[in-house]
């Protein structure tokens, strides 16, 4: 017995470790799932220690990066600043510009959700956090944030960028955090296409794509269609933007199914600081609503102050036009139809004013007789020439017309 | 029954580590695999720990060894994941033992023998990933992606090599 344990002691150590293993994993898989504990007290507990190992270097490494960095951009770099400075004052002027247009718009949606009784989800509330490390391995796609419970962060908080969502906290120690990426094979979002209104679920893939993969063929969805969070998951907030549709092909594991790809929003694979939304509010912050409402009261006033110049600007040319009648334009245009005045001598400039003339009498009002030009007295009258026949009131009828 | 010589190539070629160098070395890589692709994203295709595991395996020879050495380092890589532990440290105990194995048989000391050794064991490795995932935890989803496989092997390969040759400096012979 002793020689079997002695010969075979190397396979049978080797046995004993994988045992222990196999049974190791077929307890965590067998675990029920929650998801506010992704993993049992004790193999969290290992996690804590093992990432308390490599925090400390990674916080150290990180830091040391950032603050090489800021030197470069705040000593060395600050050639463009200047003109970084005024392009970004443009841009906020531009913003601002935008932003008061749609605030008006912002309130009345709110006033309509409220009518509708729709809730919504706002975010009220977020943590900045840097990224100080990896998973180390691409099958999962782990990130290791600076905060943890102490900041108030739980698991299954959405954690997005300005550009877009990024993924949600999976785990939370008491001074960092697991952020799962919406692009590892584990992770998945709710979301609508903006245009179409379609409703699908993303997910990663083992090269770290993001994949919608649960929507038969539609001629309606193109490349480069927005996706947008749908707030289905109760995870993400509604509208968040997901990415844009990449490609659109035939899914070959699971037909009729499309595969589409998305070119997400945030860069996932460049995240140096992430937002974690901590609170959401059914209703906006009343610094905002306050704020969105003299936006929306500027815009106003801006319209009317507007409006009414516009109206005056009418309003001067229509007094214009006015004063300018048309009798006096058929004058201009055509003067031998005015008896009183003495026809103009073609011989003579027509520029030649009479230094005895009288100044011209204000023109009529614009119902005035006087505004129908009269022909001119015929040369030779005949019984055609006009008032040559005599008034219907003053003829009998049946008599002999007047020659 | 015949002895082993004592000039045996086991006897010859076994060597240990002093205990910083034991501890440190793999924890080192293990902390660059975890740092890295936050700065390089595209070097998440390395298998640093795995180098680790190759490494002290075929140096100190011992089956046992090379078993204890592999599981200690995968289950550490384990943790640092959102996998259920045991998945990296089952592929690399396995791999820990065949590495210690093959090298009492091979002279692991040559370039090509060990340039053959990482890309296969990168391989085997992958192959052995697999195969947990969808036997032990049940995940059917996923293909092998040969050519991204291909690709991790050679690469870590690449990266192996000089790996190798700068902790060969702290070998001690018994």
């Amino acid at each position: 017995m002793e020689s079997f344990f002695t010969r075979f002691k190397d396979a049978l150590v080797l046995i004993a470790i994988l045992l222990a293993q196999t049974i190791a994993l077929a307890i965590q898989v067998h675990r029920p799932a929650d998801p506010n504990n992704p993993d049992s007290s004790q193999v969290r507990l290992l996690r804590l220690w093992a990432l308390s190992i490599f925090t400390p270097f990674e916080r150290l490494s990180t830091g040391t990066g950032h603050g090489i960095r800021y030197a470069w951009s705040n000593y060395v770099d600050l050639r463009h600043v200047r003109r970084e400075d005024q392009d970004l004052r443009q841009e906020i002027a531009n913003l601002r510009l935008q932003r008061a247009a749609l605030a008006e718009d912002a309130l009345e949606g709110q006033r309509l959700q409220a009518l509708l009784k729709f809730s919504r989800n706002y975010v009220s509330q977020t943590v900045a956090a840097h990224v100080i490390g990896t998973s180390g391995t691409d099958q999962s796609r782990i990130l290791i944030l600076d905060k943890g419970a102490h900041d108030g962060l739980k698991p299954d908080m959405p954690v997005i960028t300005p550009d877009g969502i990024v993924g949600k906290i999976r785990d939370v120690f008491p001074s960092t955090s697991q952020l799962l990426l919406i692009n590892d094979t584990t992770a998945g979002a709710g979301v609508v296409l903006q245009s179409t209104r379609i409703r699908a679920i993303v997910h990663g893939n083992p090269l770290g794509r993001v994949l919608i993969t649960n929507l038969t063929p539609d001629s309606r969805i193109k490349p480069g269609e927005t996706v947008l969070t749908s707030g289905g998951d109760q995870v993400f907030p509604r509208g968040l933007p997901v990415g844009k549709i990449e490609t659109i092909i035939p899914d070959p594991d699971h037909q009729p199914y499309t595969a589409i790809t998305l070119h997400t929003a945030a860069n996932l694979n460049q995240l140096e600081e992430v937002l974690i939304i901590t609170g959401t509010a059914s209703t906006l912050d009343p610094a905002v609503q306050q704020e969105l409402k003299s936006e929306a009261a500027e815009t106003a006033k801006q319209r009317e102050d507007r409006l009414a110049a516009q109206q005056a600007a009418q309003k001067a040319a229509a007094e214009a036009a006015a004063a300018q009648s048309s009798a006096q334009v058929l004058a201009e245009r055509l003067p031998s139809l005015h008896p009183d005045q003495p026809e103009p001598d073609p011989t003579k400039p027509a520029d030649t004013k009479d230094p005895n003339a009288t100044p011209a009498a204000t023109p009529p009002p614009d119902n005035s007789p006087d505004l129908v030009p009269k022909p001119k007295p015929a040369a030779h009258p005949d019984r055609y020439s006009p008032n040559a026949t005599p008034p219907a009131n003053t003829l009998t009828p049946g008599a002999p017309a007047p020659h | 029954m015949p002895d082993r010589s004592y000039t045996s190539r086991k006897e010859l070629e076994e060597y240990h580590f002093s205990l910083p160098v034991a501890v440190l070395a793999p924890l080192i890589l293990l902390f660059l695999q975890a740092f890295l692709p936050k700065v390089f994203p595209r070097l998440l295709i390395l298998d640093l720990p795995l180098v680790a595991v190759l490494f002290f395996a075929v140096a100190r020879r011992s089956p046992i060894a090379g078993s204890v050495t592999g599981a200690i380092i995968g289950l550490l890589q384990d943790l640092l994941t959102h996998q259920p532990i045991g998945v990296n440290g089952m592929a690399k105990t396995l791999i820990g033992y065949a590495a210690s194995s093959i090298g009492v048989q091979v002279d692991v000391e040559n370039l090509l023998t060990r340039i053959l050794m990482n890309f296969g064991f990168t391989l085997v490795q992958s192959g052995l990933l697999y195969l947990i995932d969808r036997v032990l935890l049940g995940i059917h989803g996923g293909h092998i992606l040969w050519l991204h496989e291909l690709l991790r092997a050679t690469l870590n390969t690449v990266v192996a090599i000089p790996i190798f040759l700068f902790l060969d400096r702290f070998k001690l012979r018994d």
